[in-house]
């Protein structure tokens, strides 16, 4: 039987980074806010206590902070022909579920896009020509400017607190920082981490070969720290257990450190938890929402939560499938090229060099998720297409996260996988190993998309959510440029060895290993309701009462991690609502 | 012969009437400290504020229960005193009081049907409180307050203490000054203020102040030196407020207020019972008025100019210096120190800001009785979320992965490390302390 709760002005769905940012900015108007989360309750005393969080077997190997597929997942496939099979065993993405989301577990590396990602369609044609692009690309433009979001992810940056050395301030180069960033407002709230051995190394040999190093930026602290809302951080000791693993430190930027708690003090707001929303209700018209009906674990009910406002804040791939599940936007078809809903899905495509040193010792177990340097002397804006016969760049980074013995073993190829031989490797090599990562951007295509499963159904009896994706020639050869540009100055270290991991021509896209859990695109933003879902305030196109939050909204995948878009991208559309929709709830566009 | 027996006589019915009248002629209750206007009218809210400021809601409500409703037990050295239920419920409350009764129960510490209260109620301090504030509490917990049907337990201390005239005497001794606040005519507004919360209101003298032979507070102002220098309750040190090592002498006077409206500032944080007065009474509290306390307890300090100068460059303490090689055969206190707490508290023992707490010169750490000490290690501590810090910062509680012995070890190495000088502490004063928490 299902039950109606008392109506609120605002629903959100998801309990993460954009539920609590949109949670605070709205309770800040006055609004009845309620966040509903599939997952717990947690917090980092005690979810995250030490000694207890420090635990590779538990979080980092048998993902203890992950949602169970058995719970929620998606099918996978890899082309039009193939058929979908649900992803059953965690490999090459982790999603979180809990208070927090994904903002509890993730390694903190925040950027702000490259300038020319946010007109991407239109700087290639004009700079390139359009016949760089391959045909079956559907890149296109962000209906928003950089000069616009730049206060937003200024904002959000302060919120979160980030480290980092600013590379330019309004226009002016600053020596230390990236050369290359889109001008910031400001500088970084705290000032960069200090780098371990490795990363130092990384930078002086890039600075040889002439790039541009500058210490990576992220949610890590570098020093006591405190936001606009007065929540606190307290600085780092290079623990090296943030990516997979709540931060017991209060030294990793999360919801949880950097809003949650002023948000409780909030009498209009409330959050449930094991609520799991299983769909958006519309009105009979179809052209607002109503609410929306979620699955009270704790009672085994479905519950009808009607609201003014309904804000989807949950992970990139569960918006998308609430979408669909609900109902609201043309779910797209690529074999007409037609539709909204799920098109233009990206993923992350990551390759690198591991470099073994008889004579180094890196003390892998010192580190952080955003430690390290990185140069952008290869990012979109620095990459001729025409010339190199791809669109997008990467950004590479050189900086242990952590030498736990299950993940950070890396052994020289040829060494045996088990038995005394691998001993003997272990003993030869642990902590004798580095890394050099080049990130890399994916652009979109017709056949990369999401949709509603025709087979396989979750344990709510809805159609799973359908992922086709695969590696495009395009990638590849971005990858493939990687490599010949990073090989010389891997070589330039003078390592004992050298072992490349980039994908080649005709790699499949493998769902075992880790890859990276930056998902993007299925509700993107734009200025066409023919090629987007949500107008620039990430608004619906169908349903004025509707915003969706997240790196679905990204209409390619950048070449960076996607929190600080997704942070600034919540804040620019916080603003908003605040200022314009509130007032007088309409379509913005 | 016979006259002598005539005199004993008398002296014997002398003393058996002066008995009589001791405990059955009703005390005299004294009246209004000032004569208010008869149209007075507390503004709106100011009784709320006493209230916060007097921190009634701490003892007279229990643990999940309703507000002001009584029935909190207090442990004292004489036994359980069970708080009363101070709601406008008429049968089980205060709803029959009228203000002089009130007045009584703040100034004199009787009810209105002449039974003593016992001292766990600060009426040495409530006596302070100016007539307007008393006709504002008293208007709020009549008007403001839900009245509340809750018949609490009586309190029944064992024999001498559950004979509650015998209290009439310790009143000569505690609370027989003349009521109401005289301000010190030397010092300016700021510091009168805050004289006035902390002796009045505040209480702070109740668990900060020694007691004297007869259990009274050591000084009720700052005019008697034993005044503010520390005190025990239910076997916690309250720490020293006035002399040169104390918080509020070597902090700023903005770092004191900050610490009293969001339970820590750039050195230090509120544990225990003093969290607890952050929590519900001092967080309420105007930034003046706990700039008033903060620049009060630093006028009275009575360390003198040494208190301010520190050092401009931070000493390398030989803690430090140890705690920074980490050599294998280490002691057993330091390197659980570094297995444990150094990753917040790093190897100089100051923290970060105001996050993590400094552990050199913190008043927890080196206090008299280690029990706080052992409690925090054991049980870990929360920070009260405040308008100012909203955070509820915690620390874990290592009362599962340390033994007795080690964290006597750790305790130990704290109390003596950096510039801390305190004695060792023994794993029989944490088993003591692990105890207590599994009644």
């Amino acid at each position: 039987m299902a039950r109606t709760e008392k109506k609120k002005d605002v629903v959100l769905v998801g309990f993460g980074w954009t539920g609590a940012i949109m949670g605070i900015e709205l309770a800040n108007e006055g609004l009845e806010v309620l966040a509903l989360e599939r997952g717990h309750d947690q917090d980092t005393v005690p979810n995250f206590q030490y000694p207890n969080m420090i635990d590779e077997l538990k979080y980092g190997i048998r993902y203890g902070m992950m949602e169970k597929p058995a719970n929620t997942t998606v099918t996978i496939r890899r082309s039009l022909d193939e058929e979908a099979l649900p992803y059953r065993s965690l490999g090459t993405f982790l999603l979180g579920t809990g208070v927090g989301g994904a903002g509890t577990h993730w390694n903190g590396l925040n950027w702000r896009p490259m300038q020319s990602e946010y007109r991407l369609k239109s700087y290639v044609t004009e700079k390139f020509g359009a016949g760089v692009m391959t045909e079956d690309m559907t890149i296109q433009d962000y209906p928003m400017s950089y000069e616009e979001l730049e206060p937003h992810f200024d904002r959000f940056e302060k919120v979160a607190g980030i480290s980092g050395t600013a590379g330019n301030i309004n226009g002016k180069i600053v020596e230390g920082g990236n050369p290359f960033e889109a001008p910031r407002s400001d500088e970084y709230p705290m000032p960069a981490m200090p780098s371990t051995w490795d990363g130092v190394k990384f930078r002086d040999a890039a600075k040889a070969a002439g790039y541009h190093p500058f210490p990576s930026p992220g949610g890590i602290a570098s020093k006591d720290y405190k936001n606009e809302y007065n929540m606190q951080m307290g600085p780092c000791n290079h623990c090296g257990f943030c990516e997979r693993y709540g931060c017991y430190n209060y030294s990793k930027s999360s919801p949880q450190t950097a809003i949650i708690d002023a948000l409780k003090r909030k009498k209009n707001f409330e959050y449930r938890v094991n609520s799991e929303v299983l769909r958006v209700e519309k009105s009979t018209d179809g052209k607002t929402v109503t609410g929306v009906t979620y699955f009270d674990h704790k009672t085994g009910e479905e519950v009808f939560q009607p609201a003014d406002l309904v804000i989807l804040t949950a992970f990139a791939l569960n918006n998308v499938h609430l979408m669909l599940v609900s109902g609201i936007g043309q779910p797209y078809d690529p074999n007409t090229n037609e539709g909204v809903v799920g098109r233009n899905y990206a993923y992350q495509i990551t390759g690198g060099y591991t470099l073994f040193f008889k004579d180094e010792d890196f003390n892998p177990f010192i580190g952080t998720g955003a430690n390290g340097f990185c140069i952008d002397d290869f990012g979109i804006d620095n990459i001729d297409f025409a010339k190199e016969g791809f669109v997008g760049g990467a950004y590479w980074r050189a900086g242990q996260t952590n030498g736990q013995p299950g993940r950070s073993m890396p052994l020289p190829a040829g060494t045996p996988s088990w038995g005394a031989g691998w001993k003997k490797g272990i003993g030869e090599w642990y902590g004798h190993a580095m890394s050099i990562g080049a990130h890399g951007s994916v652009m979109s295509y017709r056949g990369h998309y999401l949709d509603l499963d025709p087979t396989y159904k979750d344990r709510h009896g809805r159609p799973m959510l359908r992922m086709t994706y695969n590696w495009h020639p395009n990638e590849i050869r971005q990858t493939q440029f990687m490599k010949q540009k990073m090989e010389p100055v891997a070589k330039s270290m003078n390592p004992t060895t050298m072992q490349e991991g980039f994908k080649k021509e005709g790699a499949m896209f493998d769902v075992r290993p880790y890859q990276t859990t930056h998902n993007t695109g299925g509700t993107v933003t734009g200025d066409d309701p023919k090629t987007s879902v949500l107008n620039r305030y990430l608004q619906s196109w169908d349903c004025h009462n509707l915003f969706v939050m997240g790196a679905n909204t990204f209409p390619q995948n950048t070449q960076y991690n996607p929190t600080g878009m997704v942070g600034g991208l919540a804040y620019w559309a916080a603003h908003a609502i605040r200022k314009d929709y509130l007032p007088n709830p309409r379509p913005l566009v | 012969m016979k006259k002598l027996i005539r005199v004993l006589g008398v002296l014997v019915v002398l003393g058996v009437i002066a008995l009589l009248a001791f405990i059955f002629v009703p005390v005299q209750r004294t009246g209004p400290a000032t004569q208010l206007a008869a149209d007075f009218k507390p503004a709106k809210g100011q009784g709320e504020y006493v209230m916060r400021a007097g921190d009634c809601m701490a003892c007279h409500t229990n643990e999940g229960g309703k507000p002001f409703a009584g029935g909190r037990a207090i442990q004292s050295p004489m036994g359980t005193i069970w708080t009363t239920n101070i709601t406008p419920d008429k049968e089980t409350g205060i709803g029959n009081w009228s203000l002089d009764d009130f007045r009584a129960a703040l100034y004199d510490g009787v009810t209105p049907n002449g039974t003593h209260l016992y001292p766990a109620m600060p009426y040495e301090n409530y006596r302070k409180m100016s007539e307007e504030d008393i006709v504002a509490l008293y208007d709020y917990f009549m008007h403001e307050v839900e009245p509340v049907s809750n018949k609490v337990e009586e309190t029944k201390l064992g024999f001498p203490f559950n004979l509650r005239f015998g209290l009439r005497a310790w009143n000569w001794l505690a609370a027989s000054y003349a009521p109401g606040f005289k301000p010190n005519a030397g010092e300016d507004e700021q510091f009168n203020r805050g004289k006035y919360l902390v002796e009045g209101a505040a209480h702070c003298a109740a668990c900060h102040s020694p007691r004297n032979l007869f259990m009274a507070q050591d000084g009720i102002d700052e005019t008697s030196k034993a005044f503010l220098t520390g005190g025990e309750i239910d076997g916690y040190t309250a720490p020293d407020l006035r002399g040169p090592a104390s918080g509020p002498q070597k902090w700023t006077t903005e770092q004191t207020a900050a610490y009293l409206s969001t339970a820590r500032n750039a050195h230090s944080t509120a544990t225990g019972e003093m969290m607890l007065v952050v929590r519900d009474s001092l967080q309420y509290m105007t930034h003046e008025d706990n700039m008033a306390i903060a620049a009060y307890l630093k006028k009275i300090g009575t360390g003198g100019e040494q208190a301010a100068a520190a050092p401009a460059e931070p000493v390398v303490t030989e803690t430090q210096k140890m705690l920074t090689e980490a050599k294998p055969d280490m002691p057993l206190g330091p390197r659980l120190y570094l297995d444990n707490c150094g990753g917040c508290h790093f190897v100089t023992g100051k923290g970060a800001g105001e996050t993590f707490p400094e552990l050199d010169g913190n008043s927890l750490v080196t206090a008299k009785s280690p029990k706080g000490l052992i409690s925090v290690i054991l049980h870990g501590a929360e920070l009260p979320s405040t308008a100012d810090r909203p955070m509820k910062l915690r620390m874990q509680g290592y009362d599962q992965r340390l033994s007795d012995e080690e964290i006597a070890a750790l305790a130990t190495f704290l109390r003596e490390g950096w510039t801390n000088k305190a004695p060792a502490v023994s794993a029989a004063d944490v088993k003591a302390v692990r105890d207590l928490a599994h009644h």
